[in-house]
């Protein structure tokens, strides 16, 4: 099967559980099961090639020009990832189906583990590193959302906020990293990375970038200092936390170590970072591992430790340890996940985790007992388990290795920490399952049923397998360390097997174990001692550092963000005036190309005009409805400008918008206060006249400049000149431009005027359903009412206007793509047309006659829009490609067909809707109790018998 | 003919922006429809004038108007309108729900905007 499906699979199932949920938790686990084992045999179809040494790629082009291309790469390593990935995925899916009780949604919890899984399979086979990031970003998101599934626990989402914060920010470190290094070897694909160790270790940024990638790979894999989210990530249901901790997410910085070992590991940086990471965390984990009480606690911290034992036999930078490292991740997986199991049944029967109460579960649960004693003794390294012989090659590891100089130091810490796994793993037994039977546990413990035990047991006799056959998957660990070590050191034969003779690790071996079983004698007074000694908490001091940024930021933003806006307006002009200033100073002026052109009397009367009303309403702003006047004359000086310059579309646009603009403005005003009060003092009013005239004068200044010179390069109008006839089958290049040339801007416009009329009706019944809505039912006009709301000869003249605004707006739709006009102009002027009707005969009435919903007319002219451009797609062209042809049906004459016709119907109807769905939202604030809405279209009527009922009353919408 | 085009688009900038830093929600809007205007003419302009020109092609005329940034314009033109409506009715719902225009945060009334807020 091809690569991209085994990625794409628990991506694509992910949405399957969830449609499943309600058919049942069997149904729901059951596909999520076929998923995961799909990708699985589609992994195994690939087997052949990797085993025979081959590399499988699979590669599409996404992003050529950035070197991002989704290419990926199968080899034994990310074979052996992938592998463990899915097969223990679906061991845990079976478990989670017995494991998850009825209140929790089990589709929603297979949907994250089907992303989770897809995105950790997306790591191993990436070959593209920026994909890789992708990848690695999202095993964050979908770790999150798994770790606190159990949204009711704080400490589900504490601990999901600390593994997000933590692997988040790791992630961005290593995407610093990422780039250094494919900047350094120009590629971002891995396959070309790896073949440059010599060019990446010379090079200056060597360090930078590992340090950087180094941050990723620890966070991810909970090294220390950066150990402490794993922990409380246990907070996730048991499932997650064994799929977690054994198979996936913490293994993701150890693959990527192990990816890149070829090229990063062998310098001194890399070997004293890693080794002293590696050995820190193993110690460490394991010491608290011991005096954990939870089960799962103590199943974290020994992760903890173990991740740090694969770290160190990484960092040592030599063949062997990076065999034994791989080995190791295959032992450890499977024994973690089996112990994960146990204590999750145990939970799940006993209803507590807590060490202290438990004891005596091998006489009531035998069948666990066996499961877990089996692979906590793998973990505490005994022999005849496959444990005991990756521990063994870690303690031979260490003995060749020379930390700082100090022969002792490595073997020594490297038996201290075996000694303190042996120890927790025999406390895990010993005070679980043996002594004597307690009657005091929360319930009744027993076996759970096959479902729940199967998968661990599955997993132990694995470890059982491998721990007394290992050379059965002896070839498999090669190949996979051939992969890790890609052809840089020799990998030397040295098989795999449980006796070696009498070598130094036996003895280290025998001390650790040994040694453990003292430690667990002594513990009670170890224990006494450990819960004296001062330690910090890692988790207060990582809240502290939370907080102690949040209050900084506060610091930093609260005295600037204060809530003023005038503040910010103010301060925003001014650094653009500053900003254009420094430009102008900096830059060079060049002498007048053009001639200036007379000015004619019409031209001067007009700018007098606009002039004049600006002025006045800087005046006279505080009143608010002559304001409203004076704006108008504004915009009507600018429209007649347009037709002036040789632009009527735009005129057109200017005119009807300039309308639709008042009415709103008209609206709105019918609630706000209807005066502006002097507030500021005359100082302020000072300072803000001088930034005006500033900010005045600097416009000027640079439209002035650039109105007298051409532009500097040639603008790429004329090729729209040229084309618009041969190529849009248009001579309006404007409405051409907007339909076809930029039809995807167009497209985009619609959208955006969608939205905000969505965004305006939303707002508006937020506010009807408010507190707001009995304050406006009941509110007194501050203004009289007219006597007449609405008039006779006002009905009657927009009734008749009606059909000839119609057709004026169809009119200028249909001519649009050759002579001035198009769907916008053409739906403003229907939208004015609209309108009126509701200004005649009032809301209630109008609304009632409305046959389509104006959402809905904004949705089919986006959704006609989108399916022109489709269209395209069908004869094999880009989106938004158009066509056109010209017919002639007698009588008529010839006339064009264009597709941006189409598309432009789309720009009429998502305008329209947009228009009219705005204001209509402002209208209906306006209805009032005690002022029954119009049954008729007019108040007074002569021919009517029955007199309207609200004859003489006031009220009313416009 | 340049110079009028210019110092238009000065004279508006100017009122625009004293009116943007004016306290009270209304004289702000206005001042914003100001600005708009500046703007558009400001980009129309950016195809430099010209006077008396077919809008449409016609066979034999060689000077025509620059296209591209009436095309942009006109976009922007009915785009600021819907920015304009969503302002206003952001205006109107603060209004509505603490019975107070100010563009500021008003330092007493903290609890009253929080619940304007709350409303939107």
């Amino acid at each position: 099967m091809s690569l991209f499906f085994i990625v794409a699979l628990p991506f694509f199932g992910a949405l399957l559980p969830g449609l499943m949920n309600s058919a049942g938790r069997s149904s729901c686990a059951g596909v999520t099961f076929t998923v995961s084992l799909a990708a699985f045999i589609g992994l195994l179809t690939n087997l052949p090639t990797v085993l025979a040494g081959g590399t499988v790629m699979a590669q599409i082009d996404w992003m050529p020009a950035l070197g991002l291309n989704f290419t990926l790469m199968l080899d034994g390593l990310g074979f052996f990832f992938a592998f463990l990935i899915l097969g223990i995925g679906m061991l845990i899916i079976a478990y989670g189906r017995q494991y998850l009780s009825r209140e929790d949604h089990m589709g929603e919890f297979f949907t994250y583990l089907l992303l989770f899984q897809g995105a950790m399979v997306g790591i191993v086979l990436s070959d593209n590193i920026l994909l890789l990031l992708v990848f690695w970003e999202l095993t964050s998101l979908s770790s999150f959302l798994l770790i606190g599934y159990w949204k009711h626990l704080p400490e589900g989402r504490q601990g999901a906020r600390m593994a997000l914060a933590v692997t988040g920010m790791g992630g961005l470190a290593m995407i610093g990293g990422m780039l250094i290094l494919g900047q350094i070897v120009g590629s971002y694909d891995l396959s070309v990375i790896l073949q440059n160790r010599e060019m990446i270790q010379a090079d200056p940024m060597y360090v930078p970038a590992l340090i950087l990638i180094l941050l990723g790979c620890f966070t991810k894999s909970a090294q220390f200092p950066f150990h402490f989210w794993l922990p409380h990530a246990m907070a996730a249901p048991t499932p997650v936390s064994a799929y977690l901790h054994s198979a996936t997410m913490v293994k993701a910085g150890i693959f990527l170590m192990a990816r890149m070992w070829p090229v990063l590991s062998g310098t001194p940086e890399w070997f004293v970072i890693v080794t002293t990471a590696g050995l820190i965390t193993m110690v460490l984990g394991a010491v608290i591992a011991l005096f954990k009480h939870d089960l799962k606690a103590l199943l974290a911290f020994s992760t903890v430790s173990h991740l740090g034992l694969i770290t160190m036999l990484l960092g040592t930078g030599t063949a062997f340890g990076a065999m034994a490292a791989v080995f190791h991740i295959l032992n450890h997986a499977t024994f973690k996940a089996a112990l994960f199991m146990s204590a999750g049944i145990i939970d799940h029967e006993a209803h507590t985790r807590d060490i202290r109460r438990l004891g005596g579960l091998r006489k009531l649960m035998p069948v666990t007992f066996v499961i877990a004693t089996l692979a906590a003794l793998s973990m505490a390294g005994i022999p005849f388990l496959n444990g005991f012989l990756s521990k063994e090659m870690m303690l031979e590891e260490a003995n060749h290795t020379v930390l700082f100089d100090t022969w002792w130091f490595v073997p020594a810490l490297a038996v201290i920490g075996s000694l303190f796994s042996a120890a927790y793993c025999f406390r895990f037994i010993s005070h679980t399952f043996l002594g004597p039977v307690r009657d005091d546990y929360p319930a009744k413990p027993h076996d759970p049923p096959a479902g729940m035990w199967l998968p661990p047991a599955i997993l132990v006799v694995l470890v059982v397998v491998i721990g007394c056959a290992p050379f059965l998957v002896q070839d498999f660990v090669f190949l996979v360390a051939k992969a890790v070590i890609g052809g840089v050191e020799p990998l030397e034969v040295k098989y795999i097997k449980i006796w070696h003779g009498l070598v130094p690790a036996l003895y280290m071996s025998i001390a650790a174990v040994v040694g453990g079983l003292i430690v667990l004698l002594l513990f009670k007074p170890l224990l006494k001692l450990w819960d004296a000694a001062p330690r910090p908490e890692a988790k207060v001091i990582f809240e502290w550092i939370v907080e102690t940024a949040a209050a900084g930021a506060r610091a930093l933003i609260h005295p600037i963000h204060n809530g003023s806006f005038t503040r910010y307006a103010a301060v925003g002009s001014a650094a653009i005036i500053v900003a254009g200033y420094y430009a102008w100073v900096t830059g060079t002026v060049d002498e007048a190309t053009r001639e200036m052109q007379a000015p004619s009397a019409v031209t001067i009367a007009g700018w007098l005009m606009l002039v004049a009303a600006t002025g006045a309403l800087v005046l006279l702003h505080r009143n608010r409805f002559f304001s409203l006047i004076l704006i108008g004359i504004v915009g009507l000086m600018v429209s007649v400008g347009f037709i002036f310059f040789s632009a009527p579309d735009l005129a057109m646009t200017q005119f009807t918008v300039e309308v639709v603009t008042i009415i709103l403005l008209l609206l709105a005003l019918n609630f706000l206060p209807k005066t502006t009060p002097v507030e500021s003092s005359l100082l302020r009013r000072v300072r803000d006249a001088g930034v005006g005239v500033v900010g005045g004068l600097a416009t000027f200044a640079l439209s002035y400049h650039y109105l007298l010179r051409d532009a500097v390069a040639t603008p790429i109008s004329e090729y729209h000149l040229a084309n618009s006839y041969k190529g849009g089958g248009g001579t309006n290049v404007v409405n051409v431009i907007l339909v076809d040339f930029r039809g995807f801007d167009t497209y985009g416009e619609i959208i955006v005027l969608g939205i905000a009329a969505l965004l305006i009706y939303a707002l508006t019944e937020t506010l009807l359903n408010s507190k707001v809505r009995a304050r406006l039912l009941n509110r007194t006009p501050d203004q009289p009412r007219a006597g007449d709301m609405h008039p006779m000869m006002m009905v009657v003249l927009t009734r008749v206007i009606m059909p000839v605004v119609l057709m004026v707006g169809f009119y200028i739709f249909l001519r649009g793509h050759n002579e001035p006009g198009g769907g916008f102009i053409a739906g403003l002027v229907v939208s004015i047309g609209v309108v009126m009707q509701y200004m005649a005969s009032g809301f209630a009435w109008t609304s009632q006659r409305l046959r389509y919903p104006y959402h809905g007319v904004i949705g089919a002219g986006v959704l006609i829009a989108g399916l022109t451009g489709i269209g395209s797609w069908f004869v094999g062209k880009p989106f938004l490609t158009s066509d056109f042809t010209y017919v002639r049906i007698p009588p008529f004459e010839k006339f064009e067909l264009a597709t941006a016709a189409l598309f432009d119907l789309g720009v009429f109807l998502a305008v329209v809707g947009a228009v009219m769905l705005s204001l209509e939202s402002f209208s209906r604030l306006a209805r009032r109790a005690h002022t029954p809405d119009t049954e008729h279209p007019m108040d007074i009527d002569p021919s009517r018998d029955d007199p309207p009922k609200t004859v003489g009353a006031s009220g009313g919408p416009v | 003919m340049e110079f009028l085009v210019a110092s238009a688009i000065g004279v508006m900038t100017a009122g625009g922006l004293y009116l943007v830093l004016r306290l009270r929600t209304f004289p702000v809007i206005l001042g914003i429809s100001l600005l708009t205007y500046a703007v558009n003419v400001f980009l129309f302009a950016s195809g430099r004038l010209t006077v008396g020109a077919p809008p449409v092609l016609v066979d034999g005329v060689e000077t025509y108007t620059d296209p591209l940034p009436q095309a942009l314009v006109l976009t922007a033109i009915v785009i600021s309108f819907g920015m304009t409506a969503v302002v206003v009715m952001i205006a109107l719902g603060s209004f509505l729900g603490a019975d107070d225009d100010h563009v500021d945060d008003q330092p007493e009334e903290d609890e009253d905007d929080a619940q304007a807020e709350g409303q939107q």
